[in-house]
């Protein structure tokens, strides 16, 4: 018997007992369906995750003066001064994995204007410093590398400043006095709210990092870099590098401890990729569990289409079919079955996604790798499950199943 | 001298059931040639079923030769076993055994779809053939439940005739006809005998059918009482042309 004959019986046969086949169908369609619609729901929730993370920066990177040993005393890290301009046009010239570099000094003081102060931070940093945190300007404009270069006395100010300095007019325009030095205010940042750790992070003021150095705290210093890494994926590759052009520029022996060190956001998005992980993990569980069912169900149907086709079974020997013609045949039947309900799940799972994204607004993210592994599942399931009534079907004896009532 | 089809030498069979061994045939020899048309006659419980499902080389003897067209079946495995159904024996059985909800000619088709050798065309030519060989050529798309007894008969014919097998094997063939509808399909088995030299081996309880046919061997007790040669047998076409017309009440 050829291929192309297995498969003419097998249709046959199915095409015999449509509503059945149908109905068995269903288990599998469902299965597959719900895992496809499932794991696309779990990696959208999961890239979603991602990129709400990515917004808070997740590529950053924050170099900081180290604790480090003098004379056997420890010494906290930001009591050193280590981090210089120099550092800053190091890594500029060799980093590769690094997007964009911004250095960081703050001083705290009073916000003045008018008749309202308020107890605030001023950092300065380099224009870049808004890429890398991601922030972004409610209204006006950010300060550039000109204003940079003369030290200009320009701000952007923050939420929370805003609240207590100017309560009813706008602050564009304005000037404000903090340090004694007048800062006129050129833009305004979108609320960021608190951090991790409950603070505030619009209650800070930003000018260019040479305006705070020079005119108030009279430094060459950085207290920090902040730094981006291209992407997430070489944050790892982006701190090594960074360390070791570090290393260079401080001039360290190879048996001396880091002056600085080199944070990442790692942990952070670990915590919340593992969280959502999980979740897929689970929805997979669950629709993965329907799929099997829908195997179960093909196997129910498969014993008692043997038992009710007997005689067909007996007739279908008599007539020149071998025992490994009749197992192919419920086998192939079976696997029919779970094929063809394998492609309406993975229709029914992409329609599904795609009603969820249009009518919840939930990300969905339909990976090709869930679409083919449920494939190959389901076929696998046609063929465990449709295994043991073929086969017993195929060891029928003709006589008794000719005679079978 | 024409060619043996069946060649059978003190055939028997023995069920072991329990501690008790029933003797089914105790030693039958027999040879069929080709183009006869043979009955074998019995009684229930004379052996008939065993000869037959043995002649079909569904089941095998327990001593004795059995050599169809020349092949000793002895030596097959179960696989050849079915081959050799499949090349060289056609089927008819007392229920027609047609598949449900499925056409007439898709029912013939199906011995052909186990021969690996024949195309999808020859198959479908060879069907349609073997359909209007039995007068059915206008019922291709009926299925059985579409059909009348003596039709579906005559579908399980065509299934039978359309392996181009080198021999009928008929089980109570009309058993579950009426007496009008018997002869129309032992009219069709003559036809085929005679036109086409079809060799016939038809197993029957009825004298009646038996009268149909050019040798009648009659079984009992698990051996052969009787092999009557026939050298006239009843026309079936004629005894139908002078039946009575269909009572109508």
């Amino acid at each position: 018997m050829s291929f192309y004959n297995l498969i003419i019986i097998a249709f046959r046969a199915l095409e015999r007992n449509k509503l059945r086949a149908f109905l068995t169908m269903l288990g599998i369609i469902m299965g597959v369906g719900s895992v496809i619609a499932m794991v696309a729901i779990g990696q959208g929730s999961k890239q979603s995750i991602h990129d709400q993370l990515s917004n808070m920066g997740s590529n950053m990177l924050t170099v900081m003066p180290a604790s480090n040993l003098n004379g056997g005393v420890k010494i906290s890290g930001s009591s050193f001064q280590t981090l210089t301009d120099k550092d800053i046009t190091a890594l500029k010239q060799q980093a590769q994995y690094i997007t964009d570099i911004s250095p960081s000094v703050s001083a705290k003081g009073q916000a003045i204007f008018g008749a309202m102060n308020w107890p605030t931070t001023m950092q300065g940093v380099a224009p870049s410093y808004l890429d890398i945190r991601k922030l972004t300007l409610k209204d006006g404009i950010t300060f550039t590398d000109q204003d940079v270069l003369t030290s200009a006395k320009v701000c952007l100010i923050g939420q929370t400043v805003i609240d207590n300095l100017f309560p009813t007019e706008n602050p564009i325009g304005k000037v404000i006095r903090f340090g004694n030095i007048p800062f006129q205010i050129i833009g305004i940042l979108n609320p960021k709210g608190q951090n991790a750790f409950g603070q505030d992070q619009d209650d800070i003021l930003i000018a260019p990092y040479t305006t705070v150095q020079k005119r108030i705290l009279a430094t060459i210093y950085y207290q920090n870099i902040y730094a981006s890494a291209a992407n997430e994926q070489v944050t790892d590759q982006a701190t090594a590098e960074m360390t070791q052009i570090l290393r260079d520029s401080h001039r360290l022996r190879s048996d001396e401890q880091d002056d600085f060190q080199v944070r990442t956001q790692e942990e952070l998005i670990n915590t919340l990729s593992s969280t959502s992980g999980l979740l897929t993990v689970l929805l997979t569980v669950i629709a993965g569990i329907s799929l099997v069912i829908g195997g179960i169900g093909i196997m129910n149907i498969m014993y008692v289409s043997v038992t009710e086709r007997t005689r067909e079974i007996g007739l279908r020997m008599s007539i020149g079919a071998r025992g490994k013609d009749i197992l192919l045949q419920f086998l192939a039947e079976a696997v029919l079955i779970s094929i063809t309900g394998g492609v309406i799940g993975v229709l029914l799972g992409i329609l599904s996604c795609k009603l969820v994204t249009m009518i919840l607004g939930w990300p969905t993210i339909i990976s090709e790798s869930s679409v083919v592994l449920s494939f190959v599942v389901c076929a696998l399931t046609g063929i465990f499950f449709g295994y043991y009534p073929a086969q017993k079907a195929s060891r029928l004896d003709p006589i008794e199943a000719l005679r079978y009532e | 001298m024409s060619k043996k089809i069946l060649e059978i030498r003190e055939l028997k069979r023995e069920f072991v059931m329990g501690v008790e061994t029933v003797r089914a045939l105790k030693g039958i020899s027999f040879t069929v040639e080709a183009g006869e048309f043979v009955t074998i006659m019995g009684s229930s419980g004379s052996g008939k079923t065993t000869l037959l499902n043995i002649l079909g080389c569904l089941d095998k003897p327990t001593i004795g030769e059995y050599l169809l067209d020349g092949v000793d079946i002895k030596k097959l495995g179960r696989d050849e076993l079915a081959q050799l159904r499949n090349h060289k024996i056609g089927f008819v059985f007392q229920a027609y055994n047609l598949l449900p909800r499925t056409t007439a000619l898709e029912n013939v088709e199906l011995p052909l779809l186990y021969n690996r050798e024949i195309s999808s065309e020859e198959r479908h030519k060879r069907a349609i053939n073997a359909l209007e060989a039995v007068k059915l050529a206008d019922r291709h798309d009926h299925t059985p439940s579409q059909l009348s007894g003596g039709q579906q008969q005559r579908v399980a014919i065509a299934r039978a005739l359309v392996n181009e097998p080198v021999m009928i094997l008929a089980d109570e063939a009309t058993g579950n006809l009426d007496s009008r509808t018997s002869y129309e399909i032992m009219a069709l088995m003559q036809e085929l005998n005679r036109t086409q030299g079809k060799t016939i081996v038809f197993v029957t309880h009825e004298p009646d059918i038996a009268s149909f046919s050019s040798r009648t061997i009659l079984l009992r007790d698990g051996k052969i009482q009787k092999d009557t040669q026939n050298p006239n047998p009843r026309s079936a076409r004629e005894v139908l042309d002078n039946l009575p017309v269909t009572d109508d009440y």
